[in-house]
């Protein structure tokens, strides 16, 4: 395994492996702005969301969190910040601002759209250029953060691409990188085993907590043993039948040497190397954007029946054991492993291509998600807006 | 050709990994860990990623998958019988 990659190196310290220059609206009033500032600008990203309205308590913090942390995310080189009002404006600024990188503000309210589209359009060219003189640097391996999550999985996901995700791990733990996998409730049926990987007691009790909370919400809202919606219609028709044996075979990704050593909340970073557990939503994209917005700046996404989401700032790379997959939905899929179902390859070997595939997209190659246009940006609620 | 694979020794069912597997097909599985293959004679049509049942099954037993269990039966299954949602059930929710 390479030792190093071409990264950039941010002001902070921190590597990423894109260079964005994001337009982050703090409420869904903002995005048109937000849209009208990328059409002026050509390079610039537009991330338009639906929420940031009337939002209190945890949620609100969780808003922010996720916002501010994709800004702070290495592969971002510069934002621009509209709301419409100055103050959660000014809240998002500062919060970016930590990392040392150019950010800045504008409130719509007492300007309108087109004044402040003119002036945050102006904001964004000087960052595009700025951006633009940005140069890659060899960068030792361990400091590349690595996330993972799987959808639309089938039967080939637990026997296949969450293992070679798993092979991969191992390897990446052990050079000392920073990992997460989530996805709470797709544990059910093997929190136990992942508790026996957690590093001490104090791990398994934040864990469990998590788990168990999420379980609470489940069965206080359910109205049916869920087998419409986790298991996932895809799931089902890929093959899959209990949550326990999706569990299972979500379990695979974290390898057999990889120990659990902390508790993430949603969105929040990681504060030293090794695997971290995020409690976090089984949805794809709304997993993704709390990957992001903790600071991952390559993601690992085994697929079973084609699941075709990317992130806007986060490279997710598609790898898929399914032959039929692999056939019919091609343009989406990065790695095709279903040679491991066929003893073609060894779990070795399938972990190596993933990890060569890491270094070529560490150091540039498009992702097949991020060449589609992929962009999905998706906020995570806890609950209604007030 | 790989038809079908299987984890753990101990598991119930087995997943088919290749497409148009037939009734009366025999089919040759692979155990994952241990990179050994041994034989099956399939009594149903199984589809791409659906399960194959490796030992007859009685209504209540508990499915083994990975070596551990992975829900309950809920109608009999009798071995080289597809094994999906209309005989395999939760035991969580």
């Amino acid at each position: 395994m390479q030792s190093s990659f071409h990264g950039y190196r941010r002001d902070n310290g921190r590597v990423g492996v894109r260079n964005h220059v994001i337009i982050l609206p703090v409420d869904d009033l903002s995005n048109a702005a937000a849209e009208a500032v990328a059409n002026n600008v050509k390079g610039v990203l537009a991330i338009p969301h639906p929420y940031g309205r009337l939002q209190f308590g945890a949620d609100l913090d969780l808003h922010f969190r996720t916002l501010i942390g994709a800004g702070c995310n290495p592969n971002v080189a510069a934002v621009v910040v509209i709301g419409i009002e100055e103050q959660w404006t000014k809240r998002i600024v500062d919060g970016i601002a930590t990392t040392g990188k150019p950010v800045t503000g504008f409130g719509i309210e007492l300007h309108g759209d087109h004044d402040t589209i003119m002036r945050a359009s102006e904001a964004a060219r000087e960052y595009l250029q700025y951006a633009s003189e940005q140069q890659r640097g060899e960068c030792p391996l361990e400091d590349l953060w690595v996330s993972c999550k799987c959808g639309e999985s089938d039967t080939t996901s637990g026997c296949g691409s969450n293992p070679t995700v798993g092979n991969a791990f191992d390897k990446l733990y052990e050079a000392g990188c920073t990992l997460v996998f989530g996805e709470t409730t797709e544990l059910t049926g093997g929190e136990q085993i992942v508790a026996q990987r957690c590093r001490d007691d104090k791990v398994r009790k934040d864990f469990m907590r998590v788990f168990d909370r999420y379980q609470d919400i489940i069965n206080r809202h359910k109205t049916s043993d869920l087998s419409d919606s986790q298991p996932t219609k895809g799931n089902i028709a890929g093959g899959l039948t209990t949550i326990e044996e999706k569990a299972l075979g979500n379990i695979q990704k974290i390898g057999k040497r990889c120990v659990v050593d902390g508790v993430l909340d949603k969105a929040e970073a990681p504060t030293h190397p090794g695997l971290w557990f995020m409690d976090s939503s089984s949805a794809a994209a709304e997993m993704v954007t709390l990957c992001a917005a903790a600071g991952f700046v390559v993601h690992f996404f085994p697929t079973g029946q084609g699941n075709v989401i990317g992130n806007p700032i986060l490279p997710v790379i598609k790898l898929c054991a399914n032959p039929r997959t692999v056939r019919t939905m091609s343009e989406h899929i990065d790695l095709d492993t279903s040679g491991l179902l066929q003893r073609e390859i060894t779990m070795d070997q399938a972990g190596d291509k993933l990890l060569d595939m890491m270094f070529r997209t560490a150091n540039g190659r498009l992702t097949a998600a991020e060449a589609l246009g992929h962009r999905e940006f998706v906020m995570t609620r806890l609950y209604e807006s007030a | 050709m790989i038809h079908y694979v299987l984890h753990d020794p101990g598991d119930s069912v087995a997943v088919v990994v290749t497409e148009g597997v037939k009734a009366g097909q025999t089919l040759t599985g692979l155990i994952l860990d241990q990179d050994r293959t041994v034989t099956l004679t399939c009594t149903q049509d199984i589809p791409l990623g659906h399960k194959v049942a490796l030992k007859d099954m009685n209504v209540g037993d508990t499915v083994i998958k990975y070596g551990v269990d992975i829900g309950k039966v809920i109608a009999p299954i009798k071995v080289g019988q597809h094994a999906h949602v209309h005989n395999i059930k939760t035991k969580r929710w």
